[in-house]
């Protein structure tokens, strides 16, 4: 059986909904619940629903392959490892916060005590935290992608080949009957 | 049919339920680990977290700037577990 048509509009109607609400949560990462990890996942989620709705083979032809996956993944690590790499350039250490309250990028000082808070502050957490967000969606994207490969999938001659086989068969039951 | 050198006897199993059970009910008889009332970290965490890395998040300031050192460690961890499933998954015939 493939997937139905239903499935498949209401699935592209989702997924960016879902995307969007990820980014928000690794973008808030230093304000709220939440980071790199959560929204990560959040956003892995919704490729996961484009998997179940469109099979491997579909998606390899109508989105992107497995191989840009690996790649987002490996963009995210790196992106890290050049920002704590910077600190040690910049300043004093390995994960140094060297961007934090001086006025450059997310370098807005931060008020003390309980505030609202300010998106453009906390130097280069809101940084490592896209990191993080962009290994942990396409580790898991990645992951998913490969398991879906291993899958057995129907095409849509299949089904059609097998819908009047069966009927045929039914109806010589009743024929007997 | 009970092996002589075997440790999966009940009689052992019985031993370790016991002893694990009494090293868990030693704080309710005033024994405890370690002394969690000299250690300050935690406070220092609460009052500093805010002025010395510029996050309101709290837990978000102790995992990517206190400990980034170990949410690094994680992200590493993440990639080669990816680099397991593509071992493991990876197609050999086409």
């Amino acid at each position: 059986m493939t997937i139905g048509l239903i499935v498949k509009t209401a699935g592209r109607l989702l997924v960016p909904f879902i995307f969007i609400f990820g980014f928000y949560i690794v973008a808030h990462g230093h304000l709220t619940p939440g980071g790199g990890f959560q929204g990560g996942a959040v956003i892995a989620t919704g490729v996961a629903l484009i998997l179940v709705c469109y099979y491997y083979r579909e998606c390899m032809e109508k989105f992107i392959p497995v191989s840009s996956f690996k790649l987002v993944e490996s963009a995210g690590l790196m992106l890290f490892i050049c920002t704590a790499l910077a600190g040690l350039v910049v300043a004093s250490g390995f994960l140094f916060n060297w961007l934090n309250a001086t006025g450059g990028l997310f370098g807005n000082a931060v008020a003390y005590g309980i505030n609202p808070g300010d998106l453009y502050t906390a130097g280069i957490i809101p940084i490592l935290n896209f990191a993080i967000g962009i290994e942990v969606f396409g580790a898991l994207s990645a992951v998913l992608m490969f398991m879906f490969a291993g899958l057995k999938e129907p095409t849509q001659e299949e089904d059609d080949a097998k819908a009047p086989v069966q009927n045929m068969h039914k109806g010589k039951k009743g024929v007997r009957k | 049919m009970k092996e002589a050198g075997s440790i999966f006897q009940p009689r052992f199993a019985i031993v370790l339920i016991v002893l694990v059970t009494i090293i868990f009910l030693l704080p309710a008889f005033g024994l405890t680990f370690g002394a969690p009332e000299a250690t300050m970290t935690d406070q220092y965490y609460i009052d500093h977290s805010q002025t010395e890395t510029g996050a309101n998040n709290v837990v978000s300031a102790v995992v990517f700037d206190f400990r980034g050192f170990d949410t690094l460690g994680e992200a590493t961890v993440l990639f080669i577990a990816v680099l397991g499933v593509a071992m493991i998954f990876r197609r050999t015939h086409k």
